[in-house]
C-alpha cells in the first residue's frame, strides 16, 4: 500500500535532478547552520521553506505538458498585471518598490516573471514552429522587454537581468541568428568607451570600486573585500566546519543569503568548491540532456531556457561572491537562505521533471 | 505543406537546436572554468595572503559621527544646537527573533508602541548589520538596570548619540529647517557629488532651510575607530582612531528676537513677512506663518504628527515667503511711479484729474479707481499717497507691457532672488513674449491696465516684494538677500564672513528716488493709506499699502464681514526705516487679512519699532474707524466682472482663465 503510495507520488519525479537537488540542499543547510552561528532556528525554518517549495515542486513535475503550454500565456499577463499593480501600489522596502501586500503575504510579482517570461516565449515560438521570421524574434523580444523595463524601475537590476538573460535565452535556442548575436556582441564591445563617457561619475566609481575595492572599504567595496579574504583565508582545505573566522566573527555581511558561498569557501575550502561546482554542473547538465531530448519545440526551449538561467544564478554569485562580478543581489540556488528563490528554483526543476516524464506521453 | 517535408524540417531543426545547446554548454563549462582559476587563485596562489588578511581581521572599523555645526542667530541666540543622550540599540544581524527581544527588553526599560514603530520602519530602511534605536534618552536608573542585565541580550548595546535640537521650537523654523536619516534618494545625491562615504545609511542629513543648504559646512568629516573584537564580536580594545571633524558654526544676518517678534504680531493670520537690511542683502527675519516644531523630525517624525502637518489647510509645512506667490496690488505702484519717471512717460508735476475710473482710448473698457468718485485732481505724489488707480492704470498703458516687465524685472519681481534656501520659485512677471508662450495669445492693452495696479498676471513672492524694497531703499544698489552671514570653522575658530557684494545697480536719478521716497513717507503720515500705522513714529516710515483680490465678487458690494474668511483679501505693505538711511526693508504679506492698511501696515510698524529701538509702539491697537481717515476701503467691483480664479498660493502655477481685475484699491 505505501509502496504504491511512493510509486503514485514518485511517478513524474527524476530520480538524477532528485538526487542532486537533496545533496546541494543538505550542503546548503549545513552552511546555513554555520553561517547563523549555529542557530537551529534558521534550520528549521529554511526546512519549512523547503517543504512548500517540494510541494510546488511535485505539483509542477506533475502538469502534463499540453496543459502546460496553454497555461503560459495566462501565467505571463498575469504576471505583467502584478507587476503593474506593484508600480502602481507595491510596498516600499529598503526604497525599493518591488513587494505586493497580499493581506496573508507578502508577494514580489518579479520573481513569476523569472519563470513567466522563458514559459510565454517558449509556448510563442512554439506557435511559428514553421515559420520563425524575423517579426518572431522582434515580437519575442518585446515580450520579455517589456516586464524587463519594468522590473529595472522598481529597481531592481539584479533580476531585471535575469529575465533579460532568460528571455535572451529562449531567442538564442529558438535559432536567433549568428550574425545578430556576433553583430550584437562587436556594436556592444565597440561603444564601451563611449558608454564610459556618458557615466556618471558614481556609476564610474561603482565599476572602478570592483576593479580595486580598496577604494571603498566601507561602502561597495566591503562586501567585495571581505568575502575574498573568506574565500582566499579558507585555502585547500579550508578552516573546517564552523571554524570560519570571517563568519563567526562577523565580518561578513549578508552572510546567511546573498554571500552565503564566502562562508562555505572558508569553510570547505578549494575542495569544497570544486565538489559544489562538480554538483552544480551535474544539475546543469542533467538539464541539458533533458532539453536534448525533449519532445516539442515548446518544451525543449523551457527545458534549455530554465537550465540556462540555473548556470547563471550559480555563475553569478560565485563570481560576485569571489570579486569578479558587481554586486547584484542574485542567491545562490539551494544554497541561500530565503523562501521565494527556493520556490523559484524548484518549481523550475519540477519542470524540468514534467517535461522529462512525460515525454512519451506526448512522442506516442 | 506536405507532411514529408515537415517531418524533415523537424530533423533539423532538432539537429540545430542540440546544437545550439551544446554550444551553450560548452560556454557554460568555460565560465565555470574560469570561476574555478578565480577560487584556485585566491585560495592557492594569494592564500598566504589573504590568511593573514583573516588573521589581522579581529579589527573592525567604526564610523564616528561627527559633532554637527551649530546655527546662531546675529546676536548669539542659538537656533540649532546637539545634545548626547544615551539609546538603546540592537542590531538585527546579531538577534534571532527581533519581537521576542523587544518584548523581553520592555521589561527592563519603557518601550512605547511608538518607539516600536519607528524601530520598524527603521529596521526596512537600513542594513541588518548597523545597530538600530528602539529608545532614546535613556534615563540614568534605565541605564543602571539595563546594563546590570545586559548579558542576557546579545546583540543589544548602550550608545552615547548626538541629537540635533532647536530651542526655539517653531521660531525660524521655515529659515533653519530640520534634518533627518538618510533617504535613498539623499544617498543617489551623495553619491552624485562625490561625498557619499562621509555618512552611512544610518546618518542624519539636512532635509530642508539652512540645514539643508549648509549641509556640507554643518555636517564635519567623519571619523573612522578601529576596534578590536573578541570571538563574540564584541570590542575590546581601541586600537587606532581617526577622529571626526566637527561641523562648522552658521552665524546669520538673521535676529532671532525680531523673527520672534514678527511671528508674534501675525497673531493667528497666516502669511508671510521678509525683512532685510538694505546695505548688506542680510535677512533680518524671514516669517511664513504657520510653522512647525523641527523638533519633531530629530528622531524621525511620527505618522500622526506628519499627517497633522501635511493635511493641515494651513499648510505650515509651505515655506510661503518662497514659495507663495500673490499679486503684488498696490505695493506695485512706487515701482510703477518710478518706470514712469526714468522712461519720460511722467514728470513730478503732470496731474490727472481723476473722476474714478479709466477708460481705454476715452471711450472702451472701463476700469474703476477703488475710490467712488476718484481723487480728484492728482499727481505723482498724491498717486502714491492715496494709492490712486486711475493715475497708475493711464501711466500703465502709455509704458505698454513690454517696458513695464523690463524695467521693474531690474528689482527681481518675477525671477528668483538667489537666497541661501532651497526651493525659491520664481513667480512671474508678464511680458508679451510670456504670455505668447503660455497661452498662445497676444498680449491686449486691457492686460495692461491691471498690470499697474499690481493685479493681472503679476505673481510675486513675499521674498520678491522685500528684495524690491530693500533695492528701492539702497537707491537702485542690488544685493542677494542671504541668510548667513559668517561661517565659523569648527577647528581654528577662524570666521568667513560672506562678503555681501553688491550683484547690480540700477541707474536711477536721485530726484526721482526722491519723489517717490517722500510720497512713502506721506503713505504713514495724516492723509496716506497707512497714516494710522505711522501715528506717533520717531522715525520717517516709508510705506505703501496694498491689498490683492483672492476671488472676485460679481455685482454685490464687498462686504468683509460676510465673507468667508478664505475668500478675503490678501493685505500687504512695503516699508523701510528710517527713510533716509534705511537700517530695515521689509515686506508682509497676510493671507486673507483684508485691506493692507488695517491689518498688515500696522504689523510692519510693531517689527520696525522692536528693531530699531527694541520696543513695540505704544499706541492702542485696536482697528481705527475709517472715518474722518483716508483709509484703504475694499476694493468696488463693477458689474460685468467675471469670476475670478485665486492663484494656487501652493504650486506656483499660474491661473489659467485670462483673469482681469478691473478695480483695485
Amino acid at each position: 500500500m505505501i509502496n504504491r503510495l511512493f510509486a503514485y507520488l514518485g511517478k513524474h519525479l527524476d530520480r538524477q535532478l532528485l538526487v542532486l537537488v537533496s545533496a546541494l540542499f543538505a550542503i546548503g543547510l549545513m552552511t546555513l547552520y554555520s553561517a547563523s552561528n549555529a542557530s537551529i532556528e534558521r534550520v528549521g525554518a529554511q526546512t519549512a521553506n523547503l517543504l512548500v517549495a517540494l510541494t510546488m515542486m511535485w505539483i509542477a513535475a506533475n502538469v502534463p505538458l499540453h496543459y502546460l503550454s496553454r497555461l503560459a500565456f495566462p501565467v505571463y499577463l498575469t504576471g505583467m498585471v502584478l507587476l503593474i499593480l506593484v508600480a502602481l501600489f507595491g510596498e516600499v522596502v529598503n526604497g525599493a518598490r518591488r513587494w505586493l501586500d497580499l493581506g496573508l503575504f507578502r508577494f514580489q510579482p518579479s520573481e513569476l516573471m523569472k519563470i513567466a517570461v522563458p514559459l510565454v516565449l517558449a509556448w510563442y515560438f512554439d506557435r511559428y514552429e514553421a515559420v520563425l521570421k524575423v517579426k518572431n524574434f522582434v515580437i519575442g523580444g518585446l515580450l520579455f522587454l517589456i516586464p524587463v523595463l519594468l522590473v529595472a524601475r522598481q529597481p531592481d537590476l539584479g533580476t531585471a537581468l535575469l529575465i533579460t538573460a532568460s528571455g535572451f535565452y529562449v531567442l538564442y535556442l529558438a535559432g536567433l541568428s549568428w550574425k545578430f548575436l556576433v553583430g550584437v556582441f562587436l556594436i556592444g564591445s565597440a561603444s564601451m568607451p563611449f558608454l564610459w563617457s556618458m557615466l556618471h561619475d558614481y556609476q564610474r566609481r561603482r565599476v572602478l570600486t570592483l576593479l580595486d575595492p580598496t577604494q571603498d572599504p566601507l561602502g561597495a567595496g566591503y562586501h567585495t573585500i571581505q568575502s575574498t579574504i573568506a574565500l582566499g583565508s579558507g585555502g585547500l582545505f579550508g578552516k573546517g566546519w564552523l571554524n570560519g573566522t570571517q563568519s563567526h566573527l562577523d565580518f561578513l555581511p549578508e552572510r546567511q543569503t546573498d554571500f552565503i558561498f564566502a562562508v562555505f569557501a572558508e569553510e570547505f575550502g578549494l575542495f569544497g568548491n570544486l565538489g559544489l561546482m562538480i554538483l552544480f554542473g551535474l544539475l546543469i547538465a542533467r538539464g541539458l540532456v533533458i532539453a536534448a531530448n525533449a519532445p516539442t519545440l515548446f518544451t525543449r526551449l523551457l527545458a534549455g531556457a530554465l537550465t540556462l538561467i540555473l548556470f547563471t544564478y550559480v555563475f553569478v554569485n560565485m563570481g560576485m561572491v569571489s570579486g569578479i562580478l558587481p554586486i547584484v543581489g542574485v542567491p545562490l540556488p539551494l544554497i541561500s537562505y530565503g523562501g521565494t528563490s527556493l520556490v523559484t528554483i524548484l518549481f523550475s526543476v519540477g519542470l524540468l521533471m514534467s517535461i522529462h516524464t512525460h515525454r512519451r506521453l506526448v512522442k506516442t | 505543406m506536405s507532411r514529408h517535408v515537415e517531418l524533415r524540417d523537424h530533423q533539423r531543426e532538432l539537429y540545430y537546436f542540440q546544437m545550439r545547446l551544446a554550444v551553450a554548454g560548452a560556454i557554460a563549462l568555460a565560465l565555470f572554468l574560469l570561476l574555478f582559476a578565480r577560487f584556485t587563485y585566491l585560495q592557492v596562489v594569494q592564500h598566504d595572503y589573504y590568511r593573514l588578511l583573516a588573521e589581522q581581521n579581529r579589527v573592525q572599523i567604526v564610523p564616528l559621527v561627527p559633532n554637527r555645526g551649530l546655527i546662531v542667530d546675529r546676536n548669539g541666540v542659538v537656533l540649532a544646537n546637539n545634545f548626547a543622550a544615551y539609546t538603546l540599540e540592537i542590531v538585527p544581524a546579531q538577534v534571532g527573533n527581533i519581537d521576542a527581544v523587544i518584548e523581553r527588553l520592555s521589561e527592563v526599560v519603557t518601550i512605547t508602541s511608538k518607539d516600536r514603530r519607528r524601530f520598524q520602519r527603521l529596521l526596512e530602511e537600513v542594513p541588518d548589520f548597523s545597530s538600530i534605536p528602539i529608545r532614546t534618552r535613556l534615563s540614568d536608573e534605565e541605564i543602571a538596570r539595563f546594563a546590570a542585565r545586559q548579558f542576557q541580550h546579545p546583540g543589544v548595546e548602550i550608545n552615547a548619540r548626538l541629537f540635533r535640537h532647536y530651542p526655539l521650537g517653531d521660531i525660524a523654523s521655515h529659515v533653519v529647517g530640520y534634518i533627518g536619516r538618510v533617504s535613498e534618494a539623499d544617498y543617489r545625491a551623495l553619491e552624485v557629488r562625490g561625498t557619499v562615504s562621509n555618512y552611512s545609511k544610518s546618518d542624519y542629513i539636512g532635509k530642508v532651510g539652512l540645514e539643508q543648504r549648509y549641509e556640507r559646512q554643518l555636517r564635519g568629516i567623519t571619523g573612522f575607530e578601529h576596534v578590536e573584537t573578541d570571538a563574540n564580536g564584541r570590542a575590546v580594545r581601541t586600537l587606532r582612531s581617526l577622529l571626526p571633524v566637527s561641523g562648522n558654526d552658521l552665524l546669520l544676518a538673521l535676529d532671532a528676537r525680531l523673527q520672534q517678534v514678527a511671528e508674534q504680531v501675525f497673531g493667528d493670520f497666516r502669511g508671510s513677512m521678509v525683512a532685510i537690511e538694505p546695505s548688506t542683502g542680510g535677512v533680518l527675519a524671514l516669517v511664513s506663518q504657520p510653522g512647525f516644531d523641527p523638533n519633531l523630525f530629530v528622531e524621525g517624525i511620527d505618522p500622526q504628527n506628519w499627517d497633522a502637518l501635511n493635511n493641515s489647510p494651513d499648510h505650515p509645512m509651505n515655506n510661503r515667503a518662497l514659495q507663495g506667490v500673490y499679486p503684488p496690488g498696490s505695493t506695485f505702484k512706487p515701482f510703477m511711479a518710478l518706470a514712469g519717471l526714468e522712461l519720460g512717460k511722467r514728470t513730478p508735476g503732470f496731474s490727472i484729474n481723476d473722476r474714478g475710473y479709466f477708460q481705454i482710448g476715452g471711450s472702451g473698457r472701463v476700469f474703476r479707481d477703488w475710490k467712488r468718485g476718484g481723487h480728484g485732481v492728482v499727481n505723482m505724489h498724491k498717486a502714491i499717497v492715496v494709492s490712486c488707480d486711475t493715475y497708475f492704470y493711464g501711466l500703465a498703458q502709455d509704458l505698454g507691457i513690454d517696458a513695464i516687465h523690463d524695467f521693474i524685472g531690474q528689482f527681481g519681481l518675477g525671477s528668483r532672488t538667489g537666497i541661501d534656501i532651497e526651493g525659491e520659485v520664481a513667480g512671474l512677471l508678464p511680458s508679451q513674449e510670456w504670455k505668447q508662450r503660455r497661452f498662445g495669445q497676444r498680449w491686449f492693452v486691457g492686460d495692461t491696465i491691471s498690470i499697474g495696479i499690481g493685479q493681472g498676471y503679476n505673481l510675486t513672492t513675499p521674498l520678491q516684494l522685500a528684495n524690491a524694497t530693500a533695492i528701492l531703499a539702497n537707491n537702485g544698489r542690488i544685493f542677494r538677500p542671504h541668510v548667513v552671514q559668517q561661517i565659523q570653522d569648527s577647528q581654528t575658530r577662524e570666521l568667513t564672513t560672506i562678503e555681501p557684494q553688491p550683484i547690480g545697480h540700477i541707474g536711477l536719478k536721485p530726484e526721482h528716488l526722491e519723489l517717490v521716497r517722500d510720497a512713502m513717507v506721506d503713505v504713514t503720515r495724516p492723509g496716506g493709506t497707512a497714516a494710522w500705522a505711522g501715528m506717533g513714529a520717531k522715525y520717517a516710515l516709508a510705506g505703501k499699502t496694498g491689498t490683492s483680490q483672492v476671488i472676485g465678487l460679481r455685482g454685490q458690494e464687498y462686504d468683509e464681514e460676510s465673507i468667508q474668511e478664505r475668500h478675503r483679501d490678501h493685505a500687504l505693505f512695503i516699508a523701510f526705516a528710517p527713510a533716509d538711511a534705511p537700517k530695515i526693508a521689509l515686506a508682509i504679506l497676510v493671507e486673507n487679512g483684508g485691506s493692507g492698511s488695517a491689518t498688515a501696515a500696522p504689523m510692519a510698524r510693531k517689527v520696525i519699532d522692536f528693531y530699531l529701538y527694541g520696543t513695540l509702539p505704544t499706541q492702542t491697537q485696536t482697528v481705527p474707524s475709517p472715518a474722518g481717515e483716508p483709509m484703504e476701503v475694499p476694493a468696488e467691483p463693477v458689474p460685468d466682472l467675471e469670476p475670478m480664479v485665486a492663484p494656487d498660493l501652493y504650486s506656483g502655477s499660474l491661473p489659467d482663465n485670462q483673469a482681469e481685475i478691473v478695480t483695485g484699491d
